[in-house]
């Protein structure tokens, strides 16, 4: 009888290989808030296997995070499953007890967060951390302080033993991350969440942590429920992809037949936008349209885009240079030799310097778009803060148009403020919340005291159709925008007073990736009609690829490689650049 | 972060670098594609125009009309404010017409709170000694909002040594209670001889500005090196004028809710004051005085006692209570996003 | 850390002087002349008056005086009370009432306080919660000698409880009534600053992936709220130390505590400088002392400010 019993046990086991880990359907999720309830998720469905990597991706706010913290009974207090199910290893917990919920967590359910700087207790150590996850699952045994600095040394974390004794902030970013994953894994679980695990740091930080998720995930057989907003991330990592737009999912499948054949209209303009799988610069309106009257005549398969993409790439190079109106071309931005000492107050007024930039010499032609392209830390945000003239470098110098922007003074520095205009990354943060939409890019022509109060009207009427924004935007305030919409507005701003260069620090990495080609096209569009140059600071290849004629690659306050877009993605030259290019995910997948 | 060796640091291993094909699958995986009219494609970033804009300050109010303790503590305070400057509209009673023969008399009819020792009408006391707190109450929180507001704007933004320098003058004012500085500074001749509204709104305002100005230097710091005070400045406004125009004004909400709150203290401060014998003269009809003169009948008359410390209470709670609202009203973390 | 401590007492320094400064500006220099004062306005023979202001040392040059104020005040040497009793030893005997006084205070709004407030910021918006925040803005509300009188005369005189006035040695058990009446304010601020630090730590993401670690709630409030959240309160509650001492003025009034803010009080009264600025020289080295405290507190419990 016993026997029988163990020999059932095991048959079912055998089975339960093609039974789903996790099995979602049709759920429905509410938040209350102060508005009424608002359904975050409606008919979600989908099903993770033991052992398999699913992946969901979406913008901000299309529910994806929810659908997976509901399956371990981490939604905000608001929130609450209004319907469907979710079944775990063949057990409902859609309303399971608290009790049950909490068996789970750590040893069937793991979780990795997306903020390594948030997600650690500040005042534990981190081995304590450790320590009592594999505590709270009835696994530290007696030698937990040894398992801890195993569960560490397999996350990746060399030194494990020592660097358990230290606190959080002793760690950086991707060591955080480590520790994060070494928790999320600690206790075996069978399915783990990974909430946009590597989105908060460097990218080629980002790639050898996901390398060694994977290649954890794979020994120990657990399922990975990815969450991501980058599509060819989630479909270089997974299986299975889960598409998910305004609460519902809209496609699911296969990963690279999804990413291949995109079915719904949302999952194509996601395949289409996608940074990383783009493969040649944006074009102007009038380009396409050239290109339009080639590809009626000749016979191109709008099915894929990705071909046509590859097969433009190198034409398309040559055309957006014929196409270049007379004048661009000559140099606008010099600079030379570059040098930047910051003083960092030490232990007894002790102070050490810290070249944040060294030695770095970029020439910008005008009317072409120069990216400075490198990973935190790399200074490159320091020049375009010098370049603006808003930090005065320890060395070097910079010529705008000939001039040294750097001795500049009283009204010569306000006229150089005219002609050259920034746009920053955070879109919350760049416009002032007090000012309505009108008085924001009203601004800059009161302070240049061009016009009166009836012709500026007319130029910010002009301004805001230009960022194609309804002039009904001008009574708004920033908080009423969305973060791409704040954006354009930003634009529009630097655009009031005519100038030749616009500085953009990362002006697209915050904004989702549908905004952000919309933004991306736009300034393309202006540079081709106003014949702007922009230099534009970003960490991520993948967007240089789109909008970048040049490029300067920066590591630690050094240039180590500049050549033109084409080159430098086909050619690398440095194995720094080698690395980034490495780091852009799903790029190899469409090729 | 130090230079610790971490493993983002090291070389690349070689081999990492081979391209990432994928994962395909064994399984069948099913391909699904929701139907397109259960979820309509939107245009990518539409501007919702539906509603009216609002601005911070638009939207902070209408947050708070629904509050109830706003609710409350506005009609309060306008109740306040309009006995502080008509007296005579509520008390008909002349509050200095004292006869001993009234002398701690019980209520009796058009005198609803009795009498005082002196034969005094308390309802009619209490009425007109609403201007006095009042006013050292509002022109305390005025003097503070002025001298504290610069000097923490200044410090806050300027940084550096300006800061160092109005950070321990903060402090030293600071290590002196404000009761026991009051005390201290209004037994000064100067002080004694000439007490007034304005001697005790004077050392009130000496030893309460601190407070408003580290909270405006802390505000002052969060907002100045924002964005948009780095975008007006590259846009040629002077660093002077984008304190003025972009960084004060983002900075306000704390500070409005901090001098709130301590309107009430500082009525509270005066009342004590005077109570000590300390603040208003005797002349001037205060809360505080008159709690003060009924403290040694307190045993037998605690009504004389309690009333004018009833209207004291009520008026500094509603002046919280504001604050209180404002705080919830003006959150940042609340009204982002 | 012993760079921190360094720091901060370098930090301390100036405080420490400005504020001695500002107050022996305040009693000696101002105009009005406090010999004058000492024999109650009443003509005064030249001979007496000169040695009452060598005495004093008021025939020096003020950086004299401002200095010889800091070595009496550092030596305990503080000259004499109108009735001829030693500065100090009056203040020797008021002080450890004063002390005793406060830290029950201090005692009774940290227990009730944190309690009060942890339920509330755990249960935000539930009954308890909005009780205990009207109750504490109306403790705010009242003014403290207003409480105190409400309290004596319900506690003392009509329930009869505890004792409406301290006696002169003033033992542990009559000081609870005016302790009580003394720390009611600050435990409404503790209260508030407990709770918005709970509710606030409750968001933090730290905690939710303490919670999907597997934890159970209990070890998720104690371990990873509470210890996060108790950090600003336990250094409010130290810096309070302090301010008790130098506000327990009104309490000692009314209760006829015998401790220093009676003392100073009464020689504000009277016009007894000496004492005045001894007392207040004596608060504010019990100020910064807190203060400090409070910061090296702070670097212990909370590990990122060590390295600052």
């Amino acid at each position: 009888m016993a026997l029988a019993n163990i020999d059932m046990n095991k048959s079912g086991a055998r089975a339960a290989s093609d039974v789903p880990l996790l099995e979602i359907k049709d759920l429905a999720i509410t938040f209350d808030t102060q508005g009424g309830p608002v359904n975050a998720v409606r008919n979600a469905h989908l099903t993770v296997m033991p052992g398999e990597t699913v992946a969901i991706v979406g913008e901000s706010g299309s529910g994806k995070s929810t659908t997976a913290l509901a399956a371990i009974g981490l939604l905000p207090s608001n929130g609450r499953v209004s319907g469907g199910q979710i079944i775990f290893d063949g057990e409902d917990i859609t309303n399971a007890s608290s009790k049950r919920i909490v068996e789970l967590r750590g040893n069937s359910i793991g979780m990795v967060p997306q903020d390594p700087m948030s997600n650690l207790n500040p005042v534990w150590k981190i081995g304590f951390q450790v320590k009592e996850t594999l505590k709270a699952n009835g696994l530290a045994g007696a030698n937990s302080k040894e398992r801890v600095a195993e569960v560490l040394a397999e996350a990746g974390l060399p030194d494990a033993a020592a660097r358990a004794k230290q606190y959080p902030h002793e760690f950086s970013g991707g060591m955080r991350q480590r520790a994060l994953i070494a928790i999320g894994l600690a206790c075996r679980p069978r399915l783990l969440i990974a909430d946009e695990p590597t989105s908060a740091l460097d990218v080629t930080v980002q790639g050898q942590i996901l390398d060694h998720l994977d290649r954890m995930t794979t020994e120990l057989n657990t399922a990975v429920l990815l969450i991501t907003h980058d599509l060819g991330l989630a479909a270089e990592r997974a299986e299975k992809l889960v598409v998910m737009y305004k609460g519902q999912v809209v496609e699911s499948g296969p990963a690279l037949e999804i990413l291949r054949n995109p079915r719904h209209p949302y999952t194509q303009r996601l395949v289409n936008s996608a940074p990383s799988l783009a493969s040649k610069r944006l074009q102007s309106g009038k380009a396409k349209e050239a290109l339009a009257a080639a590809a009626a005549a000749g016979t191109v398969e709008v099915a894929k885009p990705a071909d046509v993409k590859k097969a433009d790439a190198v034409a398309h190079a040559e055309e957006i240079k014929t196409h270049k109106p007379a004048g661009r071309g000559d140099t606008i931005l010099e600079i030379k030799n570059l040098t930047k000492v910051f003083k960092l107050r030490g232990a007894l007024g002790k102070s050490t310097d810290f070249k944040a930039v060294d030695d770095v010499s970029i020439t910008v032609k005008r009317g072409s778009t120069m990216a400075i392209v490198g990973e935190s830390g790399s200074g490159k945000s320091t020049v375009a803060q010098m370049a603006l003239s808003l930090l005065a470098p320890t060395e070097g110098s910079i010529l705008f148009d000939g001039v040294e922007v750097n001795t500049l003074k009283g009204k010569a520095l306000f006229d150089f403020r005219r002609r050259v205009q920034p746009i920053f990354q955070d879109p919350y943060g760049s416009l002032d919340p007090m000012f309505n939409i009108y008085r924001t890019i009203e601004e800059p022509l009161k302070i240049h005291k061009i016009g009166n109060a009836k012709s500026r009207e007319k130029k910010v009427r002009e301004l805001l159709d230009q960022v194609s924004m309804p002039a009904s935007t001008m009574q708004r305030f920033p908080n009423e925008l969305s973060g791409g919409q704040r954006q354009r507005i930003a634009i529009a701003r630097a655009l009031a007073l005519n100038p030749d260069v616009i500085i953009c620090d990362e002006a697209v990495s915050a904004l989702d990736v549908l905004v952000q080609a919309q933004v991306l096209n736009l300034l393309n569009e202006l540079q081709e009609e106003l014949g702007l140059t922009y230099l534009f600071i970003t960490h991520d290849l993948a967007v240089v690829r789109q909008i970048a004629d040049e490029v300067s690659v920066m590591q630690k306050g050094r240039l180590v490689e500049q050549a033109t877009t084409d080159e430098v993605f086909n050619n690398p030259q440095q194995k720094y650049t080698q690395d980034l290019l490495n780091a852009i995910p799903g790029a190899s997948l469409l090729v | 972060m130090s230079e610790n060796l971490t493993p983002e640091n090291e070389p690349r291993k070689p081999g990492t670098a081979t391209p990432r094909l994928g994962k395909s699958s064994t399984r069948v995986i099913e391909h699904f594609v929701a139907p397109l009219e259960e979820t309509p494609l939107a245009a990518v970033d539409k501007v919702d125009e539906s509603g009216a804009p609002l601005s911070l300050w638009a939207e902070a109010w209408r947050n708070l009309r629904k509050q109830p303790l706003f609710i409350i503590s506005a009609v309060l305070i306008v109740l306040v404010v309009v006995v502080a400057a008509f007296p005579q509209w509520f008390a008909s009673v002349d509050p200095t017409s004292c006869t001993l023969d009234n002398s701690a008399e019980g209520p009796r009819s058009g005198h609803p709170m009795g009498f005082t020792l002196q034969g005094c009408d308390v309802y009619a006391r209490m009425i007109h000694g609403t201007r006095a707190s009042l006013m050292v109450g509002i022109f305390t929180t005025l003097g503070v909002l002025i001298i504290g507001g610069t000097m923490g704007a200044l410090a806050g933004y300027y940084g550096g040594w300006l800061d160092s320098i109005l950070a321990r003058l903060g402090d030293i004012f600071f290590a002196l209670p404000l009761i026991l500085g009051a005390i201290v500074m209004m037994q000064l001749p100067a002080f004694r001889d000439n007490r007034s509204v304005w001697t005790v709104v004077a050392v009130l305002v000496v030893f309460g500005w601190p407070q408003i100005a580290r909270i405006t230097r802390g505000a002052v710091i969060e907002n100045r090196n924002s964005d948009y005070v780095t975008a007006a400045k590259a846009l040629g406004l002077s660093r002077f004028s984008a304190l003025v125009k972009h960084v004060l004004p983002n900075s306000l909400a704390p500070i409005i809710v901090v001098a709130s709150i301590s309107l009430g203290t500082f009525i509270v401060a005066e009342a004590t004051l005077s109570f000590l014998g300390l603040g208003l003269p005797q002349s001037i009809m205060s809360w505080g005085n008159d709690i003060a003169a009924a403290q040694p009948q307190v045993r037998n008359n605690p009504a004389v006692l309690l009333w004018p410390a009833v209207a004291l209470s009520i008026t500094v709670l509603s002046f919280i209570m504001l604050g209180d609202a404002l705080r919830d009203a003006l959150d940042p973390k609340a009204r982002k996003r | 850390m012993l760079m921190f401590t360094f720091r901060r007492i370098l930090q301390l320094i100036p405080v420490f002087f400005g504020a001695t400064l500002l107050v022996y500006f305040l009693v000696f220099v101002t105009p009005g002349d406090p010999i004058a004062a000492l024999s109650g306005g009443k003509p005064m023979a030249p001979a007496v008056e000169a040695a009452l202001r060598a005495q004093y040392n008021l025939d020096q040059p003020f950086w004299v005086q401002y200095g010889l104020y800091l070595k009496n005040l550092v030596t305990l040497n503080l000259g004499q009370t109108f009735s001829g009793q030693e500065v100090s030893a009056v203040i020797i005997r008021a002080f450890p009432v004063t002390a005793r006084l406060a830290i029950m205070a201090l005692i009774f709004e940290a227990f009730f306080g944190i309690l009060f407030g942890v339920i509330a910021g755990l249960r935000k918006g539930k009954l308890f919660d909005s009780t205990v925040l009207v109750a504490s803005l109306v403790v705010i509300a009242v003014p403290t000698f207003v409480l105190g009188f409400v309290l004596q005369l319900v506690i003392g005189v009509q329930l009869g409880w505890a004792r409406p006035t301290v006696s002169g040695t003033a033992p542990w058990n009559e000081l609870v009534l005016p302790a009580l009446v003394l720390g009611l304010v600050s435990l409404a601020y503790v209260i508030r600053l407990t709770r918005a630090s709970i509710s606030e730590n409750m968001n933090a993401d730290y905690v939710r992936t303490a919670t999907a670690k597997g934890l159970s709630r209990r070890r998720v409030v104690v371990v990873h709220i509470l210890r996060n959240s108790l950090i600003p309160v336990i250094t409010f509650l130290g810096a309070d130390l302090g301010s008790l001492m130098g506000g327990a003025i009104v309490t000692e009034g009314i209760f006829n505590v015998p401790g220093i803010g009676n003392l100073v009080y009464q020689a504000v009264l009277k016009g007894e400088s000496a004492t005045v600025v001894a007392v207040v020289g004596l608060l504010v080295i019990v100020f910064v002392v807190a203060n400090l405290a409070v910061d090296l507190l702070y670097a212990v419990l909370d590990p990122r400010i060590r390295y600052v």
